[in-house]
């Protein structure tokens, strides 16, 4: 495959290298990331730039690999009219995102009952296979959480009023019906609000070093202030009830789209034409199951504000627990971009990619809006995370997208051939990491090794311009499912 | 085992090769081969018993509804299944009828592995070989 160097991380393949390309397809990567991507992202990404209707590029972020239909990391924004939506450029997790929250504790003050606060998160917020939601919902009710998003939540006191802005599209994306979702999805996800999942999912207290505060006036915006503050950071999305939402679309999708004339390459990157009723029907759904996304981070932060409050005895006011950013990482949405010198509406998706907007975004709270947007970047339980803020060259170059982790290397099954979660588990505790988790095996699998490094991501984002390093954070503890 | 899992096809989530020598033991291979991913099925006692009708024109879609229909009733009813019986009828339509037998999740007890989230159409097929039906799925984790 013909891969042409256009700047220092990015590259692109021309439309001649397969037919039906619409558009070239695009690639952030250092030349190390580059070389270490598996043929199928190549592949996946070319295939994206085939579906009608799509934009500029078809991108892939430094992080990506193989996914379904679209890569991991794959972005492709779509013309309402004349282009199409496809729930294979959004995933199964729908609105699968992460939540930064903040707390005025410095590492002196956590690290004697580090223990004591992971266990307690473990007992509080429930995870892995078979956890029960926290609360009890009516059908009524749970439909109208679909509509509202997180301020469902927090019009019941599961919040602060000021957590809405500091969430993606203020923690509801508008045209939500949850008369388009099946009673399968509902009955799926109706006991699960509030629980973290299992796979990659987790729950994390994470510490700032001095020497990985980067941009110390862009921190501070964020509230992000003294060396040693803590954080917390939590990675899930909308559980069984979005999977549900995918499966049946993709089921949908996969029929209708013969009436339209359509052909695809993979059976994953079933589309529908964004106006069509199968494209409407969808989009109403999605909206639903990200508004559940939404929601279910929302009640999980209130279980980790309540959680700290008991530890620390002191209420989460006076703990300084604000939301710094919530960002969704697989979704689509209607954004406004410039195209050849005009603003126009466009269908972006964004699949194991993040929403990163440069300064003066209406879209952005007015805290944000003179700096850009917080982006998190979730890494594994041993190399930490990153905080970056979004650019105007982002805005110019890939309809305000990043990456939006590390993203694996290396298969499930060899990640436990090579470790223990026990092993790991006592590894991790001896580096200052302590862990709990409801599955042995599933921790084995998310061990760092199995992940690309998460520094050299960034560094691709950086040297593209796409977006900056603000503050590396490190994890002192870690639940997962 | 009538399958086998593929570890290079999928490396975020997990593959798997199923076989039978009629359609009904494939379609209990492959659900044998999804609740693995998920638990210890030496541990998941046959408590229970859910009775499943699915039908489908097509018989590669059918498998879909069906291991989708199993990870529904996983969160929905909190089940876990580790004995299936599955019998499969059609000509130009295909009828399922199943007996998944299991018992409700307790995280306590049952050695718990990883999710599955979804059944996916990536690389999947369902073919008729000389000894059987064989088929690959990817599930989403």
């Amino acid at each position: 495959m013909e891969i042409k160097r256009i700047a220092e991380c990015i590259w692109e393949i021309p439309p001649t290298e397969k037919e039906g390309m619409l558009v070239p397809a695009r690639i952030y990567a250092t030349e190390k990331l580059l070389r270490e991507m598996d043929q199928g992202v190549f592949e996946q990404v070319t295939n994206v730039a085939c579906l009608p209707g799509i934009q500029r590029f078809s991108y892939c972020m430094p992080d990506g690999h193989w996914g379904y239909g679209f890569p991991i990391g794959g972005v492709a924004a779509f013309d309402p009219e004349t282009g199409v939506i496809s729930p294979g450029g959004i995933g199964f997790d729908i609105n699968c995102g992460m939540r930064l929250v903040r707390t005025n504790l410095t590492l002196q003050e956590v690290r004697p009952r580090i223990k004591e606060l992971v266990d307690a998160l473990f007992r509080s917020v429930p995870a892995g296979v078979g956890s029960k939601g926290m609360l009890k919902l009516s059908p009524g009710e749970f439909k109208e959480m679909t509509r509202l998003g997180a301020r469902w939540c927090v019009e019941r006191g599961y919040g602060w009023e000021r957590d809405l802005e500091r969430i993606e599209e203020y923690g509801c994306i508008k045209g939500a019906d949850p008369e388009k979702v099946s009673d399968h999805a509902l009955k799926r996800g109706i006991g699960q609000l509030g629980t973290l999942g299992s796979g990659n999912h987790y729950l994390e207290v994470q510490v700032a070093r001095a020497a990985e505060i980067y941009d110390p006036q862009t921190a501070n915006a964020f509230g992000i202030g003294d060396a040693d503050q803590i954080f917390v950071m939590f990675h899930c999305g909308s559980r069984g009830f979005g999977h549900q939402v995918a499966t049946d679309y993709l089921r949908v999708f996969d029929g209708a789209m013969k009436r339209y004339g359509i052909t695809v390459r993979d059976r994953e990157l079933a589309c529908a034409p964004f106006r069509s009723p199968e494209g409407q029907d969808y989009y109403k759904a999605m909206a639903c199951a990200a508004n559940n996304a939404f929601a279910n981070r929302q009640m999980i932060l209130h279980r980790v504000r309540e959680t700290f409050s008991q530890v620390f005895g002191r209420d989460a006011e006076a703990l300084g627990m604000d939301v710094i950013y919530d960002v969704a990482h697989n979704i689509a949405k209607v954004e406004r971009h410039r195209i050849d010198g005009g603003m126009k509406d466009v269908v972006v998706h964004r699949k194991g990619a993040t929403r990163c907007f440069g300064p003066g975004r209406e879209e952005l709270p007015p805290i944000y809006r003179d700096i850009g947007q917080p982006v998190i970047l979730g890494g594994s339980m041993e190399t930490g995370s990153y905080v970056l803020v979004g650019t105007e060259r982002a805005m110019e170059e890939t309809f305000g997208s990043t990456a939006h982790g590390s993203g694996r290397t290396m298969s499930r099954a060899a990640a436990k051939r090579k470790v223990f979660g026990r092993d790991l588990q006592r590894s991790l505790e001896e580096r200052g990491i302590v862990v709990k988790a409801v599955s042995m095996p599933g921790l084995a699998e998310e061990a760092g090794f199995a992940y690309k490094n998460i520094s050299e991501v960034v560094e691709a984002l950086e040297c593209a311009g796409i977006t900056r390093k603000v503050v590396g954070l490190k994890p002192i503890g870690n639940v997962k499912g | 085992m009538p399958y086998r899992y593929l570890e290079e096809v999928a490396i975020a989530d997990v593959a798997f090769e199923a076989w039978g020598r009629d359609l009904g033991e494939l379609f209990e291979a492959a659900a044998l081969a999804t609740f693995e991913v998920m638990v210890d099925l030496e541990g998941v006692e046959s408590k229970v018993v859910k009775e499943i009708e699915l039908e489908n024109e097509e018989m590669d879609r059918l498998l879909y509804d069906w291991l989708s229909e199993l990870v529904y009733l996983k969160d929905a009813e909190a089940m876990l299944f580790s004995r299936f019986q599955v019998r499969i009828k059609g000509d130009g339509r295909y009828r399922l009828r199943a007996e998944a037998m299991g018992e409700e999740i307790d995280q306590a007890r049952h050695r718990l592995r990883a999710d599955v989230k979804a059944v996916t159409y990536h690389l999947f097929y369902l073919k008729k070989t000389e000894e059987g039906y064989r088929a690959r799925v990817v599930l989403d984790i």
